[in-house]
């Protein structure tokens, strides 16, 4: 046996490996398992439906905001549409500016459809799903998106 | 009398005299080396000392005493903190009236609570100087390499503290704050969304959902962060420092350079030579340490007794940390603004000033600013003592040939560079004012964050050319950052306003 053939492995070496091997695993595996349990199963927090009222409330050409809810409801010609009020940065309230909407954070601007024109936003002002409720009201799901330019009719 | 009777009348006449002598085991003020080396390593609490310390470590303009200011400052935290959870309560319902109750209507509770906060901020004022103190007079190099690394997380534990403790009033303040924050913690997602592949693999959900246990700020939020504050952070922060102080000792004491061989001490008058080993002698046990120092082969010339000049130092250090810390928050109170209000952000809605200069940089890009860039910071810190491997200059401000020259320049030359790209991005706006539909990467790529970072990488490869020496370039880097760091900072501070618009002054702020 040369000096460069590789050691032989011992049965008592090959076991010592295996069980130290073993042993890193399961702490490794326990350890990630640890992060099981903050991260939430169920993500607490208030139902994100709002009802804001008959249809007939809002004229035509009309904007309303809704503050609590962090939304603003349009209606024109072509019927209703929502617009999140929630800057897509780092989560500010934006308002409403002559045009568009402002950022108080850190400058975000958006046109009155909720595009970025400027700032650091890196998406537009989210579109909300509308529906109506059986007694005839408006409800948005604050959690639900719809594409730009979706209108709701009447 | 029974014998055991007076005996026990004598204990009881003796009790004063025995019970002091318990506690002052040496019953007299120190009067030979021997009585102080006793005094030093006798007590737990002054064991950590070495029984002689260099007169180098004594030098003020050596250490300027950052790091037990630090250490001092955290202290007072750690007592105040104590305090204030008396009365703290951690729910979204009560918290912002419980600290309402500590500032107005607790028996010294604003003061306390003052007290927190400003040894707060004194805490990360200290571990950045700190910071720039070690890496300047190059005691971050061999050995000390590992101690460098503990210090970097020493500093992300005292930034971690300081921004789980803002969350904690519960006032509009407090709710921007960590909105914003959980939001870069969210930022990933900015880089996944662009590339769409969010819907697979959304690692910044998962730090946010990890952070807030839930989409928003609120009670779930608060409550891990005040278990974070009070108990997993200053637990792992105390562990760490027990670490980083173990290893000072370890490494030889502070860095400084070799005591020459032969010639005359630096203290202790003329009379003393140094040291002459005797190549037959072995010296003692205790310089069983990593390298040749504290006493192998080294006299004891060029120190003195811990125990008293040590020790006046640290006392001295430690009061005037607790004073300038007693009249700041005597002087000026701790915020408290209304009550957390998830409809209408705070306008501006500013970080802790620590934090200002990233927010700036987030006003860029959120992942670039927020997570990129800091990530690159703190590796690029971690890799210095790596990379920068050749020993000489330890322990002296600018050691090495050419260091103050390249501070110098790289200082004005950061200034420069950063002050032109706030005013270019002030007055000229970035790529999403130029061209509207840029895509996303664009921006996360190439923004005056990512922009700042290139400059300063290219300025110290230049040096690493020119002048020939990674020391040299590790200096121009590190200078680079600390002044654009300082700069950005004042610059949001000063001249960031409502909507994060630009203004000479905050009293040129539009009045609501």
């Amino acid at each position: 046996m040369s000096r460069l053939d590789p050691p032989r492995v011992t049965r008592r070496s090959f076991l010592s490996i295996a069980s130290l091997g073993s042993f890193f695993a399961a702490v490794g595996t326990a350890a990630a398992g640890l992060f099981r349990l903050p991260n939430p199963a169920v993500l607490p927090g208030p139902v994100r439906r709002f009802k804001l009222g008959a249809p007939e409330q809002f004229t035509p050409g009309s904007e309303t905001l809704f503050a609590e809810e962090n939304l603003v409801l349009f209606r024109d010609d072509d019927g209703f549409y929502a617009i999140s009020t929630t800057c897509t940065h780092l989560g500010c309230i934006v308002s409403r500016a002559k045009q568009g909407f402002a950022c108080p954070c850190h400058g975000s601007r958006f046109d009155d459809r909720g595009n970025v024109v400027g700032g650091p936003a890196p998406r537009p002002l989210p579109w909300l799903e509308i529906s109506r409720a059986a007694d005839g009201q408006l409800v948005i799901n604050a959690d639900n998106e719809v594409p730009e330019g979706t209108r709701y009719r009447v | 009398m029974a014998t055991a009777t007076r005996e026990f009348i004598r204990n009881l006449h003796d009790l004063p005299h025995t019970v002091k002598d318990a506690w002052f085991r040496l019953g007299k003020t120190p009067e030979s080396e021997r009585e102080e080396s006793q005094a030093t390593f006798h007590s737990l609490f002054l064991h950590i000392h070495s029984v002689r310390v260099h007169v180098r470590t004594l030098s003020p303009t050596l250490t300027f005493g950052l790091g037990l200011m630090a250490t001092g400052t955290f202290l007072i935290t750690v007592v105040t903190g104590l305090l204030l959870m008396v009365y703290y309560k951690p729910s979204t319902d009560l918290a912002y009236q419980s600290i309402k109750d500590i500032h107005f209507t607790v028996y010294t509770g604003r003061f306390i609570r003052n007290i927190h906060r400003w040894a707060a901020q004194l805490m990360v004022l200290t571990v950045l100087l700190h910071m720039a103190r070690v890496f300047f007079t190059g005691s971050y190099k061999k050995p000390r390499e590992f101690n460098w690394l503990v210090g970097l997380g020493l500093l992300v534990m005292t930034l971690a503290l300081s921004f789980t403790g803002y969350l904690l009033p519960w006032d509009q303040l407090a709710y921007w704050a960590i909105t914003i924050g959980s939001n870069i913690a969210n930022s990933p997602r900015e880089l996944t969304d662009a590339i769409g592949i969010t819907r697979w693999m959304d690692p910044g959900g998962f730090q946010k959902r990890l952070l807030l246990g839930a989409n928003y700020v609120g009670q779930d939020a608060l409550i891990r962060f005040y278990v974070l504050h009070v108990f997993l952070l200053p637990v792992a922060l105390v562990t760490l420092l027990g670490v980083h102080f173990w290893r000072i000792r370890k490494d030889g004491g502070l860095a400084r350079p070799e005591d020459p061989m032969g010639g005359k001490a630096e203290w202790g008058g003329a009379h003393r030579t140094v040291f002459e080993p005797i190549p037959t002698k072995t010296y003692g046990l205790m310089a069983l340490v990593r390298g040749q120092r504290p006493t192998v082969n080294r006299g004891p010339e060029n120190t003195v007794m811990s125990w008293p000049h040590l020790f006046w130092a640290e006392l001295a250090v430690f009061m005037v940390t607790v004073a300038t810390t007693l009249v700041l928050a005597f002087y000026w109170d701790a915020p408290l603004k209304e009550l957390a209000n998830a409809a209408i952000p705070e306008n501006p809605a500013k970080a802790p000033w620590y934090f200002l200069g990233i927010q700036e940089l987030v006003s860029y890009s959120a992942f670039t600013g927020g997570l990129l860039i800091p990530v690159i910071v703190l590796a690029g810190l971690a890799l210095i003592p790596f990379l920068d491997r050749r020993s000489g200059g330890e322990g002296m401000w600018f050691g090495t040939a050419g260091e103050k020259p390249v501070f110098r320049y790289s200082l004005v030359f950061a200034a420069l560079v950063t002050v032109g790209m706030l005013v270019f991005t002030v007055n000229f706006g970035w790529l999403r004012n130029w061209f509207p539909d840029v895509h996303q990467m664009w921006i996360i790529i190439f923004n005056p964050g990512s922009l700042l970072v290139l400059i300063f990488a290219a300025w110290s490869l230049v040096v690493l050319k020119r002048q020939d020496s990674v020391r040299l370039a590790a200096v121009s880097l590190f200078t680079c950052f600390l002044v654009s760091f300082t700069i950005l900072t004042y610059f949001a501070t000063v001249h960031r306003g409502p909507n994060w618009h630009f203004y000479w002054w905050p009293s040129y702020w539009p009045v609501h």
